[in-house]
């Protein structure tokens, strides 16, 4: 597996540039990562990622839009406003977590 | 004498049955729950649209279950875990010393705006996840000769995720034949970011929807059906106009789960993916679809954790530790077209890879590629479905996932 680097910081990544381990994840490591998807990480933008550790912590899987809005409390329509484009893809990048994949 | 209660009298249910009546002794009552006597041979929904008849699909589910054990027709109303009591919609209660869930899961399709309404009018929009949505469809593909078609997954998970996928593919074949295919235009609708989104399937099948002129729409999160104005709407603003929308609606875990507090967000009962144990309950394992296992909703899933829990419900019902560990094996066939079909095997662990699949019967099959044999045996999996599995008999394929075979993605192998 390839290992990133940014600013000092080194943590390994699959083939797509996700973390492969979610320890090696900080807030400050995300808020350096998320210039470069064109992102500045306030405390709005951290608000999500935040839900997303915790739960994937407790379910060992990145949880679901669908999640994020009945779990979490989070609107979709502003998580799209928040993550232009793809916001579950982008936030599981941030938030140091696996992209949703399907089975195969 | 000792009570166990299972809900559910589906893949899941019908095996559990056969497994714990051989393996517990005469002094176990086993009593099987549903709401209706109909089972259905779910794999064949697919074939439903294409040439399946549907009566075929369908069995009474009390030949399934063995001498021994007493089934109950009627719906669940909820779940008491601490007085180990299941509330039945007729008003009975039953009491029970260990409960097995498996009752699955459903699509629900009141969870996007305007999707139930519009397949509630069986037009341009429908579904082949239930009986009557597959044989409906049916009837809608012998009348549309053109227009724009959009095979869409609504979120995951979902029951067999890649039926939706074999349905594209299947789709294109039956216009193909029918020498219609020029005018008839497929997008695969997807809220992941790939047909494919395992490194090694995308890398070795990304092409075949392309090969296919099978369009491809991803990251798409859908927001709602407009039926009226013929689109699909997604969160990002994004518009699919189409002719005959084929949807697959969000799946979820069944009202009385919910209702007892029993469930996630999504009706499924979370459980250790590894005993399929509640989590919260002991007395209570969750077997099929119905838990949250992070592995495919899908009937082979079930069969091969069913073989490890007889073995963990023994130590349990003891008091011991229990010795098996579950590994999430899955293996599907997936149609591929053409008269052919891949072959899937992986478990939590393992992402599907390339390689054979040393099947006992037809001799070896070839995994994560298009393949006639592979064709062959999905079709051959019915009659394996109806005498084997169900039953609880072995089948030629072992219940933890071998890598004998399969070609690890660092090995460098060309082909």
């Amino acid at each position: 597996m390839p290992t990133n680097t940014i600013n000092g910081r080194s943590f390994e990544v699959d083939e797509e540039g996700f973390f492969v381990n979610r320890d090696e994840w900080s807030e400050d490591l995300a808020k350096d990562l998320a210039p470069l998807i064109g992102i500045e990480l306030d405390e709005e933008h951290l608000a999500p990622l935040r839900f997303m550790r915790d739960d994937a912590a407790a379910s060992g899987v990145t949880p679901t839009l669908r999640r994020m809005q009945t779990v979490g409390g989070f609107d979709i329509k502003t998580l799209f406003a928040l993550y232009p484009g793809k916001p579950a893809k982008k936030m599981s990048w941030l938030a140091g977590l696996r992209k949703p994949v399907g089975c195969v | 004498m000792a009570k166990l209660l299972i809900l559910g009298a589906g893949t899941a249910g019908t095996m559990t049955a056969n497994l714990l009546r051989k393996a517990l002794d005469a002094s176990w009552s086993i009593t099987v729950v549903d709401q209706d006597t109909e089972h259905h041979y779910q794999p064949g929904y697919l074939f439903i649209p294409f040439w399946m008849e549907p009566e075929r699909v369908v069995k009474d589910c009390r030949e399934f279950l063995p001498d021994g054990v007493e089934f109950v027709e009627a719906a669940i109303e909820r779940v008491d875990p601490r007085a180990q009591q299941v509330h039945l919609a007729d008003d009975r209660t039953l009491a029970y010393d260990w409960l097995v869930i498996a009752t699955g899961t459903r699509p629900d399709p009141t969870l996007v705006e305007g999707m139930a309404e519009a397949l509630a009018e069986h037009t341009t929009v429908h579904q082949f996840f239930t009986l009557e949505g597959a044989t409906a469809l049916k009837a809608a593909l012998a009348s549309f000769d053109s227009g724009r078609l959009l095979v869409h997954v609504s979120e995951m998970p979902i029951k067999c995720p890649v039926a939706p996928l074999e349905f594209a593919f299947l789709v294109e074949d039956h216009y193909r034949k029918r020498r219609l295919r020029h005018k008839v235009d497929i997008t695969y609708v997807t809220p992941l970011d790939g047909a494919f989104t395992k490194p090694v399937a995308s890398k070795e099948l990304g092409g075949l929807l392309k090969d296919r002129s099978i369009r491809l729409a991803a990251d798409f999160a859908v927001e709602k059906v407009d039926a009226q104005r013929k689109v699909l709407v997604a969160y990002d603003g994004r518009e699919l106009p189409f002719d005959l929308l084929v949807t697959i609606p969000p799946n979820v875990g069944q009202q009385y789960v919910v209702d007892s507090g029993l469930g996630n967000d999504a009706g499924f009962i979370p459980v250790d993916k590894h005993t399929l144990r509640s989590v919260e309950h002991e007395r209570i394992f969750v077997l099929g679809d119905a838990s949250d296992i992070p592995t495919s909703k899908a009937g082979s899933v079930a069969h091969f954790a069913a073989e490890q829990f007889v073995g963990n419900f023994l130590a349990a019902i003891d008091g011991r530790s229990l010795p098996h560990s579950f590994d999430g094996h899955a293996n599907c066939f997936v149609e591929s077209g053409r008269g052919q079909a891949l072959l899937l095997d992986f478990n939590y662990d393992t992402e599907p890879l390339k390689g054979t699949f040393p099947a006992g019967l037809i001799g070896p099959m070839k995994l994560l590629k298009p393949a006639r044999v592979n064709h062959l045996g999905k079709l051959a999996f019915e009659q394996i479905y109806w005498n084997m599995l169900l039953p609880g008999r072995k089948l030629p394929v072992p219940n933890e996932m071998s890598m004998a075979g399969k070609h690890l993605p660092d090995a460098g192998e060309k082909e």
